[in-house]
Order: C-alpha cells, then structure tokens, then sequence
C-alpha cells in the first residue's frame, strides 16, 4: 500500500491536501520519538506498568480523561447529539461528573493506600483470589477484544471519510502503538493521552466557533433546530418526565439511576482502564485532583462533541440517517455529522488537523486498551496463577511482549470484525456486562466492612450472569424489551441503563445475602481497605484553594448551574 | 508542571503545536494571497480561521517550548 494511494483515493467524505499529510505524518513521527526517548525510563515494574507513580495531577488528570475521549467517542456521541438533540450531553454530565468527584472523594484514598497496581488486584485484598481471578480473565479478556473492535471500526471511519485502506490503517496505526507502549509502557501511553488531549481540541474547536457564528448564535441555532427536528431537542430534561415526550424514548429515572448512578460509577470508578492513570498520581493529593480536573474538562467536552451534533440538525442541507438505511441509500449516516462539519468548514491545514485529531484519539484509546490488559495480565493473571516467583525484569519483559501479543490479538480480532461485523456489536454488549456488577462488588468492598470473599464473589458472578441474561432475553425475544427497560418504547441506550441498573441490585444482594451467611473478615484484615478500618491521612497543611474538597464543591456547582441553564 | 524527568512532556506539547500552527499559519496566507475558485471554498471562508487559528496555536506552541525548554530545567 503506498502512500500515493492513501493520498489520490477519490471515493471519501473529505479530500486531504499536502499539508494536510505533513501533519498527519509528523503526528506518527512524534509519537514514535516520545516513544524511543522514554525507552530509558521503563526499566523496572513500577516504571513500566505504573509510569513510576509520579505523575502530576494535570498529567493524570487528563490522561484519565483522554482515555475515554477517543475517536470514536467523539464522532459516536456528535452522530447522538443529531439523533437525540442535547439528551446526548447526560452522557458527559450527570453519566461522568458525580462518578468523577466520588472517584476522587471516596474511592480514591482506599485505592490509593491500599497500593494496588489494579482494580482486580484491590479485590485479590479485599475479597481474595477468586474474585481477582474473575475481574481480571473477563476485564484482560474484553478488553483486547474491544481494542480489536475500535480499531476495526476506526479503519472502517478511515474508509469512508477519508477513503484510506482497511489493511494500511490496521498494520500502520496498531505498529506504532505496539512500538511506543512496549519502550516506554505506561509512561508512553499516558504522554501521548495527554499530546492527544491537546490535538483533539486544537483540532475540533474550531467547528463549534464557526458554526455558532455561522448559525447566529446559541438562540438562533436552538431556533433552527426547533423548526427542523422539534423543541424537545434543545431540553436536557424537559421532556424526560414521559417516555414518550424525548427523542431518547427514555425517563429520568433510567438517566439518573441507571447512567448516573450505575453506568457511570461503573465506568469512572472501576474500569481499570481510567483507573490506571490516576494510580500513576504521585501522591494521595495528586490522585484526588486528577479526577476533579479530569471532572472540569469533562464539562466542556460537549462544545466539541454535542454542539457540532445539534449544528449539524441546524445547518446541514441534507438529512442524516441511521447507518443501515445510509449504506442502502448511499446517504450520510448520523455518525458522518463530525467529519461533514469538519470539511465544512475547514480548509487545508485545519483538516489534517482534525483528522490528525481523530487518529491521536484512536491510537491513544488502542493504547490505553493495551497498557491495562498488559498490566493485568502480567500481575494479576500471570503472576498470581502461572510464575509467582519471577524477578521485577522477569516481569517487565514479560509486560513487554505481553504488549505485542495483545497488540497481534487486537489486529487478529480487527480482522475477524471484517469477516462477521455482528461480533462487534456482541462484543461491544458483553464489555457492558461486567461494568454494573463490578462497580456493586468494588463499591460494597470499600463500604461495608460485613462483605465477605464468598460474597464478593458470588455477587459478581450473578451480577455478571443476570445482565448477560437479560441481553440475550431481549435479542431472542425483542418485546421483552417492555419488561427490561420498563417501556416497549425504549431505545438502545435506555435498554442499556436498565440493564445495568438490575445487574447492579442484583449483585448487591446477592453480594449481601452470602455475606451475611458466610463468616466475617476479622477487621484487623481489613486495615487500608474499608472505610472505618482506614486511617485516611489527611492532605499536608496546603492553603483552601489547593485541596481536593474546594476544587470538587466547585466542579459540582458549575456542574448543576449547568443542568439548570439547559433544563 | 512537569513529571519530573529531564523533558517535560508540556515541552513534545508545546512542539507539536508550534509545528502544527505554522503549517496551517502557511496554508492560510496562502490560501489568502491565492483563493481557491468559490465553488471549492469552505463556509465562512472569508474568516480565514486557518490563517489566525494557525497563529494562535504558533504563539501557544511557542510559548511552551521556551517556557519548557530542556535548557531552562524543566
């Protein structure tokens, strides 16, 4: 595949001039370099699997909130916003910030001074090696499929909007990762989530600027968007007292309790993907800023991702449909809304910028995949269960190769999309499975000092076993839908965060009930582990402004003006 | 802020924005001095957004790498 090809092939959304390349190509230049000269700095465990714990509360922070702000996430959530009007930005407010500031406030000392090097390594102390081994197969396991998945899909993104080959994509963009995570492991991946953070708005800015100005401001565009969609697209909760009066189909209850209060403690507090960044913080101080800085920026996330979306419903001439009917009509699909404003409005230049944006997001989300399966696999599946008597270099080089192989098993998945697209959505519903149930077992560990190893398994286990069961009840029988999500009106999305709601209950009762039948933990086991057991230290006499707890009642004050100004 | 390692990582920040804002700087003169035919122009083309957004970032870009510079101990 030469490059002449990727540069002439005419069949794309967007066409990139010369410059446009130059910048693509120094993006992968740069990357690499950050890659080699971190090279000296990965030579024990803790540099190479932990980036040495001494981070900085910026790094960290928006590292933690790079990792989930990848390519897909952009253009997914922006093709929402045209589907769904300003529902989609829960997703980035009430579906991140209360989990972001619980991280920070609650969750974090406990996996702070507990020193775990992973989320199922807290578990292998809170509840013992069963439930370890449980988290850590099923997240090692899911997640190299799911870096598989995204970078099927982003090939697929690369096809269509700027007609580059599948292969070229895969092999180009999966070498580079594979090369600057295994010189400079964790440290290299967290460098470039934050390079990426800086691309992706340098990149993606600009789109809400000029169509804010071309739409005549936010009133003018919340008026274009009432006369082409309906009202009900501009409210974020309006119109969620029914079923039936949002374009979401959903009620507040799925949104506060299944996303806020589940899905998204789920996902913020418990994936250890995120978690891994701010386990690198170089202090207990720095660990509780990193997710309350990660909290300010989540905020503004939406003025690249949803305001592109809802102008796109205002300003486009054509109309975007759902991805099935835009293959049979060879129309534009919802998720094409963020490259179409894109080349809308910017010339060469800014569109190798934002398509080096989109690269930066899909190659550093592939990253962060592959840096949490190695750290899992090498120190809570491989040592605990196949060499626990290796030496530190033992394990490094092990984490090493572990990052190549699960780099090959991510292209081989890749390839496996291709051949069956189906397995991308299964995939994409079983990674879902496990987020709730965890979230449950985790939170109940650190809580409530009467839970027990048997119970803590059990509780995931069921937990697990019932979302899968309701997932697999609705697709071979779609009107069960009405008794899942409580309505046969509810969409996917609303589908998603009644599962996990149930899921959730049902791993804390079952997490519960085994408990209470099963032996307490003697609490001088439970020391650094559980709240009450704990002796949290307190942050060093540092002036008002510099403590965790004023920076989050700030987030969290912005965070329901915010709700209230766009009620 | 820094990691504590001998280059910052504001520093590889700082180049990739200087770098990046003086190529879309270029293609924005350009592209003022040699308009492309109206029916190949962008919406609001007559901003220039690349011509000053490529200058803000080359200004921000070059303000981290002297302030971040390996040389002034960072």
């Amino acid at each position: 595949m030469t490059l002449a090809f990727v540069v002439l092939s005419s069949n794309s959304l967007v066409h990139l001039a010369p410059v446009d390349m130059v910048i693509v190509a120094f993006y992968f230049i740069l990357v690499l370099a950050i890659g080699f000269y971190l090279k000296g700095q990965a030579n024990t465990g803790e540099d190479f699997f932990m980036a040495g714990r001494e981070m900085t509360a910026w790094v960290a922070g928006l590292s933690f909130l790079s990792a989930n702000l990848g390519a897909l996430e952009l253009m997914g959530w922006a093709g929402s916003a045209y589907q769904y009007g300003i529902l989609a930005t829960h997703w980035y407010w009430i579906g991140a910030i209360p989990a972001m500031l619980f991280l920070a406030l609650v969750m974090m000392p406990f996996y702070y001074i507990s020193k775990t090097h992973s989320v199922p390594g807290y578990l292998k102390l809170r509840f013992g090696e069963p439930a370890r081994v449980l988290s850590a197969v099923s997240f090692a396991f899911m997640t190299v499929l799911m870096s598989g998945v995204n970078m099927f899909a982003m090939a697929k993104v690369m096809q269509i909007v700027l007609g580059w080959d599948l292969n070229f994509s895969i092999w180009v963009s999966s070498l580079t990762v594979a090369v600057y995570v295994t010189l400079g492991g964790l440290r290299s991946a967290i460098f470039n989530e934050v390079l990426q953070f800086f691309l992706i708005w340098a990149g993606a800015l600009l789109i809400p600027i000029l169509g804010l100005y071309e739409a005549g401001g936010w009133s003018n565009l919340k008026v274009l968007i009432a006369q082409r969609a309906s009202e009900q697209y501009v409210h974020m909760w309006a119109g969620l007292g029914s079923f039936s009066t949002n374009p979401m189909g959903i009620h507040w209850t799925g949104i506060v309790f299944g996303l806020g209060a589940v899905i998204s403690m789920g996902y913020w507090t418990t994936d250890f993907l995120v978690v891994q960044r701010i386990l690198a913080a170089k202090d207990m101080r720095s660990a509780e800023l990193a997710p309350i800085i990660g909290a300010g920026f989540k905020m503004l996330v939406p003025i690249i991702v949803i305001v592109p979306g809802l102008l796109g419903l205002g300003l486009l001439p054509m109309k975007l449909v759902p991805e099935s009917v835009a293959v049979a009509t060879h129309g534009y699909s919802y998720n094409d809304v963020l490259p179409l404003m894109l080349a809308r409005y910017c010339g060469p230049g800014l569109l190798g910028l934002g398509v080096t944006a989109l690269i930066a997001g899909f190659m550093s989300g592939m990253a962060g995949n592959v840096s949490a399966f190695t750290t899992v696999w090498t120190y809570d599946i491989y040592r605990p269960l196949i060499n626990s008597k290796g030496s530190d270099s033992h394990y490094v080089s092990m984490g090493r190769w572990t990052t190549v192989i699960g780099v090959l098993i991510s292209v081989g998945t890749a390839y496996l999309v291709m051949r069956s697209a189906s397995i991308m959505d299964y995939v994409q519903a079983l990674f879902s499975f496990f987020i709730a149930p965890l979230f449950g077992t985790v939170i109940l560990g650190m809580l409530w000092k009467r839970a027990t190893g048997p119970g803590g398994f059990w509780g995931l286990l069921c937990g697990t076993l019932s979302s899968v069961s309701m997932w697999a009840w609705v697709k071979t029988d779609p009107t069960a839908l009405r008794y899942v999500a409580l309505s046969p009106d509810a969409k996917a999305l609303a589908q998603d965060m009644y599962q996990a709601l149930w899921s959730f209950l049902v791993c804390v009762v079952v997490t519960v009930v085994v408990s209470l039948a099963t032996k307490p933990i003697p609490d001088s086991a439970l020391q650094g582990l559980v709240y009450g057991q704990t002796a949290i230290p307190p942050i060093e006499n540092v002036p008002l402004y510099q403590k965790p707890i004023f920076w989050a009642g700030v987030a969290a004050a912005v965070f329901v003006i915010l709700n209230i100004i766009f009620w | 802020m820094t990691t504590g390692r001998s280059v910052s990582i504001w520093f590889f920040i700082g180049l990739s924005l200087l770098v990046n804002g003086m190529l879309i700087l270029g293609a924005g003169l350009y592209e003022v001095a040699h308009p492309p035919a109206p029916e190949a122009q962008v919406v609001l083309f007559q901003l220039h957004a690349s011509a000053w957004w490529g200058g803000l970032l080359t200004l921000i870009g070059a303000f981290y790498c002297w302030h971040y510079a390996p040389s002034r101990g960072h």
